[in-house]
């Protein structure tokens, strides 16, 4: 496969703090990727460097082989839904207009599907909307637009659980009949996890995960039981975290298990969990926020 | 077919290991029949919510042990005699799925051999299988 978007030793830097460190990464053309990772790992930054809102300090972004920057036919190929979108004071409506003008590939059609499933308030100005229903405006113009690469920066702050449900039926829907490259960046990993094929995690500026969805299930299981059996089982193995409360302990290594662990840790009386995607992320991005992290927060 | 069911998929298995298990299932118990066009590609993902990608490589399993066959153009069928053969696989794997852990628990709990062939004797019986199957796959039809 070719990838769509080459991300090639990209650094960001602002004032002393680094945003994004060195960072080298393809997103397969037609294929849907979870970028994951915690608030100020550089997330956002990525995604504003490829679609040209940003420029890297050091290193190149390509775009179908080619530099997005001031180029208008690339930057159409890309639609950018981001949590804190800023609209000029117009209408709902002129919004969405606004927006199939820009984009080639616009269907009118499916907008106005999604414009009924989310029951946007089309009259009303958009600075005025809630919460939810300004996710829901971003969500029309991403899925909508059907741009060959398309990512989602957190796009749904406010929408509650029915609505996030339409959203992923209708990418995955969409997705299936328009096949293009999405990429999406979001908290809720556990509601994504089966629609991601592919999952980039990053963690202060850093890539620390990039594989198939399919390698990452079960790459981590849990081990449960007393103490110093769980001690015994992972002590050649790498442990992403350890819990005890007593004499019973619980231990996360990665994985996966061949026969011969299985059937030692139930000789060793060990109960042994998979992980989800979920905490997989959480243990490893959600280490301790080192002192790179907390600069940028409170820069 | 139950949804609630049947669109709980576990974590820690691949998901397309898991699509390639449901169906074997399905023609095993007789309720996708020899012949039977299967679901598509993107019905699969919609339906259980995950990559099209993903369930493409859980179908294509099935096609590369010659389970499944695709027609051109017209989409994906149940091979004839695809139920005996997967009957057949699975029964070489019992063994190491079932009786091996089977054994490991009744060591721990201090039961014999003897004393676990007492208890599987005094099991109670389940319908003939074969029946079973006839009238589901009746139904399905």
């Amino acid at each position: 496969m070719t990838p769509a978007v080459v991300v090639d030793h990209v650094s960001r830097r602002y004032r002393g703090v680094t945003a994004l460190d060195d960072v080298s990464v393809a997103f397969e053309e037609g294929s849907i990727t979870g970028l994951l990772g915690r608030n100020g790992a550089g997330k956002s930054t990525l995604m504003r460097i490829i679609t040209a809102q940003e420029f890297p300090s050091t290193g190149t972004v390509r775009v179908h082989g080619r530099n997005p920057v001031e180029h208008d036919d690339v930057l159409r190929t890309m639609s950018f839904v981001k949590e804190s979108q800023l609209y000029p004071d117009i209408k709902v409506k002129r919004v969405i207009e606004a927006a199939s003008w820009f984009y080639p590939r616009w269907s009118h059609e499916l907008a106005t599907q999604l414009i009924e499933d989310f029951d946007l308030p089309m009259k009303r100005p958009v600075k005025k909307v809630s919460r939810g229903m300004h996710s829901a405006v971003g969500i029309v113009i991403g899925l909508a637009s059907r741009a060959e690469i398309t990512l989602f920066d957190e796009p749904y702050l406010g929408l509650d659980a029915v609505a996030r449900q339409i959203f992923y039926d209708r990418l995955l829907a969409d997705y299936a009949q328009h096949p293009r490259t999405i990429l999406l960046s979001t908290h809720l990993i556990d509601e994504v996890a089966n629609l991601l094929e592919h999952v980039v995690v990053i963690k202060a500026g850093r890539i620390v995960v990039d594989e198939a969805a399919d390698e990452l299930r079960g790459r981590a299981v849990t081990v449960t039981g007393p103490a110093r059996a769980v001690d015994e089982f992972t002590v050649h193995r790498e442990v992403l975290s350890r819990q005890g409360i007593g004499s019973i302990a619980a231990a996360t290594v990665t994985g996966p298990l061949d026969d011969l662990a299985w059937a030692r840790a139930r000789e060793m009386n060990l109960e042994i969990e998979p992980v989800s995607l979920q905490e997989f992320v959480v243990r490893t991005a959600g280490q301790p926020v080192d002192t790179a992290v907390t600069e940028r927060i409170s820069a | 077919m139950d949804p609630a069911e049947v669109t709980v998929l576990d974590e820690g298995t691949p998901l397309f290991l898991q699509i390639a298990q449901r169906l074997s299932s399905d023609i095993v118990e007789g309720s996708l029949a020899e012949g039977a066009r299967v679901p598509s590609t993107n019905e699969f993902a919609a339906f259980y919510r995950i990559n099209p990608a993903t369930a493409a490589k859980g179908i294509n399993i099935l096609v590369d042990d010659g389970v499944l066959e695709k027609r051109r153009g017209i989409g994906m069928f149940v091979v004839v005699g695809a139920r005996e053969r997967l009957i057949q696989l699975r029964r070489k794997e019992f063994a190491d799925q079932f009786i091996d852990p089977l054994l490991v628990e009744a060591r721990r709990l201090g039961i014999g051999n003897g004393e676990l062939i007492d208890l599987i004797r005094h099991a109670p019986e389940w319908p003939e299988p074969q029946e079973h199957a006839e009238t589901q796959a009746g139904e399905a039809s």
